[in-house]
């Protein structure tokens, strides 16, 4: 009787879990969709007035992206809530924060990154700035996993509640204002030509931070919510 | 094998003064007993008499209100979880778009596989070595159950905790899980299965743990745990 690595737990997780999502790839695509759709109604509503939109693309490629982030959290455990995978991961002789770890690192590079990587098609939208071309993917790249780890501990909090929908919204929201001040913040100062290291340098202590203490508030978390 | 002095030892599971309750309700206890390697308990009760939840304590899943659960003679907390437990439950646990396999492989990934055995020939043990690559999805309840149950097999632990571990399964089923116990009891491992008695355990004569405040009387709040050899 040899119980498996630790290594190998990981790694049969982050397969299954890509696994999953490529058998449901259309489902996949949703987050990306919805941010696509957004971005593509403001010149519509707006009217397009190159300036005005200039003004406010960052803005909305930043809100757009928080959404869609939103829109895509709540799945994030509710599968193997529901079928009972998640009390084997519980039970298994692994630490579950590095298992859920694993898992959120799935979500964010199959929910976040698709959209980071369409982000400079978002800007164009929206006639973004050329200046912050380079800039708005960074920003991005810090802000996403981010949402991603403050949203896994809402959402290991509100799994085991029938529709939590709302309840989830109004838990992340708050918590995400201040990401969303700092990642949006670097970008509006670095159009005004101001210096916008300071907020980037926060976002990225705050992404060191999560990455340590978000997995073992959500292995926490999630043990209550099964129980 | 079971010998004379294995009583001596500390047992595979202990529960002492073990109760539940939730939200001031009881659900089960005080239970006391004890399960030794190489023996199969079978849970007895109505629907609603707390066998599920009394499973869910026993994995640690749950905190007993009131009372310990020890494994191998060391208390189990949610912070210390043992990782000597099969659990299966009335989820399967099995993702539906993968295919037995899969879920298999997934499963000896995380757990480890017990020695001899693999996802394909723990596969074939359950009788399933012809479905190895349909998905889980168009298995039938009875199906999802073996691949479950092949789960259970594959994983290098001693202890299995089987919640209704018949229900949906077929005359060949029964026997089947019957067989897998008898085999597991044999190499020194040890069975908690749970039975609201419409599905007999054949073979041998298993001890019997009765849980019955069941729903009728659990107003009076106080359940009622007996221990025989049947």
């Amino acid at each position: 009787m040899k119980p498996g690595s630790t290594a190998a737990a990981c790694a049969a997780l982050l397969r299954r879990d890509l696994v999953l999502v490529w058998r449901r790839r259309g489902d996949a695509l949703t987050p990306l969709l919805f941010a696509l759709i957004v971005v593509a109604l403001f010149p519509l509503a707006i009217g397009a007035q190159q300036d005005t939109l200039r003004h406010v693309a960052v803005g909305v490629v930043f809100v757009a992206t928080l959404l869609a982030g939103l829109l895509a959290l709540d799945t994030l455990f509710r599968g193997d809530y529901e079928d009972g995978s998640l009390e084997q991961l519980v039970l298994s002789p692994h630490p579950l924060s590095l298992l859920l770890a694993c898992k959120i690192a799935v979500h964010w590079l199959t929910t976040a990154l698709p959209l980071i990587a369409i982000s400079p098609l978002l800007g164009e939208l929206l006639f973004l700035d050329p200046a912050l071309r380079a800039l708005l993917p960074l920003a991005l790249l810090l802000t996403t996993p981010l949402l991603s780890l403050i949203g896994a501990v809402c959402v290991a909090l509100t799994v085991g509640m029938q529709r939590s929908g709302m309840l989830l919204a109004l838990l992340v929201l708050p918590l995400y204002v201040p990401v969303l001040i700092f990642g949006a913040g670097a970008c509006n100062a670095a159009q005004m030509g101001l210096p916008f290291l300071a907020p980037l340098l926060w976002l990225a202590a705050g992404l060191v931070l999560a990455l340590v203490l978000a997995p073992l508030a959500c292995a926490a978390a999630l043990r209550i919510s099964i129980s | 094998m079971p010998t004379p002095d294995l009583h001596d030892r500390p047992a595979l599971l202990e529960a002492r003064g073990l109760s539940f309750s939730r939200n001031d309700e009881p659900i089960f206890g005080p239970l006391d007993f004890a399960l030794h390697e190489g023996e199969t308990v079978l849970v007895e009760g109505d629907n609603g008499a707390g066998k599920s939840t009394l499973l869910r304590v026993l994995a640690g899943l749950l905190a007993p209100t009131d009372g310990e659960v020890r494994l191998h003679g060391e208390v189990l907390t949610l912070a210390n979880l043992s990782p000597q437990v099969a659990l299966l439950s009335h989820h399967n646990g099995l993702k539906l778009d993968l295919t037995a396999v899969e879920n298999l492989r997934f499963a000896a990934g995380l757990l480890g596989v017990r020695q001899g055995l693999s996802p394909i020939s723990a596969l074939a043990a359950v009788g399933l070595d012809a479905f190895g690559d349909v998905p889980t999805r168009q298995l039938s309840a009875g199906q999802k159950k073996r691949v479950a149950l092949a789960r259970v097999l594959l994983a290098p632990v001693g202890l299995w905790l089987l919640d209704e571990p018949y229900a949906n399964l077929d005359r060949g089923g029964i026997e089947l899980v019957n067989r897998l116990l008898e085999t597991h009891a044999h190499r020194g491992g040890a069975a908690l299965i749970t039975s609201h008695g419409a599905y007999a355990y054949t073979s041998g004569a298993p001890r019997k743990v009765a849980l019955r405040p069941g729903i009728g009387n659990r107003e009076s709040g106080i359940g009622t745990a007996a221990e025989d050899r049947a």
